[in-house]
């Protein structure tokens, strides 16, 4: 089967970057979102085409879907074995991973042309869609670290340029800033784990890397630093710079601020794919995660996803800013995959948390992008971020109503909806491999159900609220997203349509799955037992909601402020490290430094000033000097030598 | 040759009409002045090279042949001059080289 067209998926957003960056001035508003759709569709279509081929027309070798690298050049030589590629590499994964990109990026795009309608910075919005759509295609398709590092930084960059796109408003340019820094913070950690890993293994390469007879992995480095061997040490430093754009704990603090973002690049960028690649990356680097030292590298992933899971959760319950729960359970979804991705084996059965997390990205990324979109269609109706300005929206919206009840029934995992199938996959890989973590997720389902009803009733059901303007449906250039992605938030749980497990699993042949009973009876009933609390507390406004809050007292509080991580973040770097190792630097710098230089300076320049004297302009002078001159030479030759 | 006159004399008169033209040049004020010095200092010079030519060497005449050149020269260099002092004569109304003091520190 050949595949070399599959370069065309990123090349084409990024040639659609360059038309409309360069010429931004000269395409008007309808045109510019018409050109990023089409090449967005043009991408899309190669994608469903390249996953067709794939999955159904290429032929498995003993039972097994082939690694295809369709294109490859070398790009840089360091050693013999230690050379930067850049190519496209094609397995089960990063093929799902081109079809979710380009599928909610076409959604996002799509949406925009009646969600910017009118905005200044119409065309600047699409060109820096596709750049993002392009960087985010070239990580999925990496081959080796670098490329994906490259990619990593591209997609790093614009995101900022999208959180900070009204860069008028200062909070918006104050969140780019804090999400580029902090993820960038994290990416040293990743850099300093490739350079480990290039370093003590010699190569940056996927495939030689997750090899298990390979260098990485058979035990060849035995370099050890404080109990643990290196390539643990740059496996967690990788998944350092994971964390950061998953938006793990204590890494996650960006998340909630990049809601400052337009709305569809909150679904695009902050919910449904730039956030997923670090479970991505942890994904492509799985066998290495699981078979060195035993998988201690994967114990941290487990854990850090199922804090993160929790840690989101709770804060989720607790908020008002509609899209900052959003955000939230944004970050408690990804915990969940990185958990499964912890919990999870290789061979046959066993790799069902690596297949669940997989899985869990594809369903997640279509629910969540269309729970974004509707937040976005009623922010554009109302106004307004935050619940207290919502309520009996139904009334007005009645479509945005029920993609955001079909989005909504996904991720809380009822039964029968793409969220509940993958879902309960992961609680199975939880439960067969790690009971305390299994418990947390269980705990989280049910919190999830919670806060996504408590919002879904607020906005939708709840007190008659009168508004100013009569709150309107959006336009059907917003809404044919939105029942698509509603769409797709039912379809992908049926493995009778899409066959999932067949293709995600870790050792690529497949597990044969059928849905566990028990398993999915505890995990529906919690997951309705939180829908039914929240019917109870926010169908109509009740005096419940403020009685349990009180009842938790400081304990709401903590979690209502985020748990204070922004403020503990603050204190570290304000009073500790600007403070206390900044400032003493500074003065250094500027008292010693530049002191030292600008004394030679100054010392030059006041001698200068002492015999400047000397060109004093008067001819007759220098005359009579040069004379004198000649006078005492001809006395030294002639008397002294 | 000159007869009844020596080397020395001549010599002696050289070297007054180039200290005088060195005096006028340093201590004169007046631009055309201090030009008219220096072509007292250019022909104490030709002078000299003649009558060394004569009196040490007369079968040859590098001395005279040098003396043209100089005069050439010099006529060259004094049509130079006076155009720099006429032309900053027009800037300053002034062929006093006190007021010429602008190219300094």
């Amino acid at each position: 089967m050949n595949f070399s067209y599959t370069i065309l998926i990123p090349l084409i957003p990024f040639v659609v970057f360059l038309l409309l960056g360069l010429f931004y001035n000269r395409i008007k508003e309808p045109i510019s979102g018409w050109i990023g759709v089409a090449g967005l569709t043009a991408s899309a279509v190669l994608s469903y085409f390249t996953a067709y081929q794939y999955f159904y027309n290429t032929p498995k070798v003993d039972g097994v879907f082939q690694t295809i690298m369709p294109f490859k050049i070398n790009w840089m030589n360091f050693t013999d074995t230690l050379h930067i590629d850049m190519g496209i590499l094609l397995d089960p994964i990063s093929v799902m991973m081109l079809v979710v990109v380009t599928t909610v990026s076409l959604m996002a795009n799509i949406y925009s042309t009646g969600y910017m309608k009118g905005d200044r910075g119409f065309t600047r919005f699409f060109a820096f869609l596709s750049l993002f759509t392009f960087s985010m295609l070239g990580l999925v398709v990496a081959t080796n670290l670098f490329q994906i590092y490259i990619f990593w930084e591209l997609v790093g960059v614009s995101s900022f340029l999208l959180i900070g796109f009204y860069y008028e408003k200062p909070s918006a340019v104050a969140a780019a800033k804090k999400a580029f820094i902090v993820t960038r913070f994290a990416d040293f950690g990743f850099l300093v784990g490739i350079l480990l890993m290039g370093y003590y293994t010699g190569t940056f390469d996927f495939a030689i890397l997750n090899d298990v007879n390979g260098p990485a992995i058979n035990g060849t480095v035995v370099q050890s630093f404080m109990g643990m061997s290196v390539i643990t040490w740059a496996l967690i430093l990788m998944f350092m710079g994971g964390a950061g754009k998953s938006a793990m704990f204590p890494l996650h603090i960006w998340l909630p601020d990049a809601m400052e973002g337009p709305t569809p690049v909150s679904a695009l960028i902050h919910a449904a794919t730039m956030v997923v690649a670090g479970v991505y990356l942890v994904a492509r680097m799985f066998p290495a995660f699981h078979f060195v030292d035993g998988g201690t590298a994967q114990h941290v992933v487990a854990w850090v996803g199922a804090i993160s899971s929790l840690f989101a959760a709770i804060i989720a319950l607790t908020q008002y800013d509609i899209k900052r729960v959003l955000a939230f359970s944004t970050m408690s979804q990804i915990g969940y995959m990185m958990l499964a991705l912890g919990v999870s084996g290789y061979d046959g059965h066993e790799g069902v948390g690596y297949m669940a997390s997989m899985w869990h990205l594809f369903t997640h990324a279509m629910f969540k992008a269309g729970l974004f979109l509707t937040a976005g269609s009623v922010i554009h109706a109302v106004h307004s971020n935050l619940m207290q300005d919502m309520g009996s929206l139904r009334k007005y919206m009645p479509y945005s109503n029920i993609v955001f009840l079909i989005t909504a029934l996904s991720i809380a995992g009822f039964p029968g909806f793409s969220g509940f199938f993958s879902k309960d996959e992961i609680l199975i890989a939880a439960f067969e491999h790690n009971k305390a973590i299994f418990y947390i997720t269980l705990l989280v389902a049910g919190m999830t159900a919670f806060y996504m009803f408590r919002l879904y009733f607020s906005i939708f059901w709840g007190k008659d609220t009168h508004y100013h303007h009569t709150p309107h449906e959006s336009p059907w250039s917003m809404l044919a997203p939105m029942l698509f992605l509603a769409v797709m938030s039912i379809v992908p749980g049926w493995t009778q349509i899409l066959p999932f497990t067949e293709w995600l699993a870790p050792d690529k042949a497949g597990i044969h799955w059928h849905l566990d009973p028990v398993m999915a009876t505890i995990a529906s009933s919690v997951g309705i037992l939180g829908i039914l609390i929240a019917y109870i507390f926010y169908k109509k406004p009740t005096e419940y909601p403020a009685k349990i809050s009180a009842a938790f007292g400081s304990l709401y509080q903590w979690a209502f402020r985020k748990f204070y991580i922004d403020e503990v973040y603050t204190f570290i770097t304000q009073k500790i490290i600007f403070q206390r190792i900044s400032a003493p630097f500074a003065w250094f710098d500027k008292k010693v430094v530049d002191g030292t230089m600008e004394g030679i300076g100054n010392k030059t320049a006041s001698f200068s000033n002492l015999i400047k004297g000397i060109q004093s302009g008067k001819v007759q002078d220098y005359a009579f000097a040069f004379i004198g001159g000649v006078i005492v030479l001809v006395i030294i030759v002639i008397y002294m030598l | 040759m000159i007869a009844n006159v020596s080397i020395y004399e001549i010599l002696t008169l050289t070297t007054l009409l180039f200290f005088i033209g060195l005096y006028g040049f340093l201590t004169r004020k007046n631009l055309i002045t201090m030009l008219m010095s220096i072509e007292l200092l250019l022909n104490a010079s030709v002078i000299n090279f003649v009558v060394i030519n004569k009196y040490m060497f007369p079968e040859m005449l590098q001395g005279v042949y040098f003396s043209i050149f100089i005069i050439a020269v010099a006529a060259a260099e004094t049509a130079l001059a006076i155009s720099i002092i006429i032309n900053l004569y027009r800037l300053k109304v002034s062929v006093d080289v006190n007021e010429t003091e602008t190219m300094k520190y």
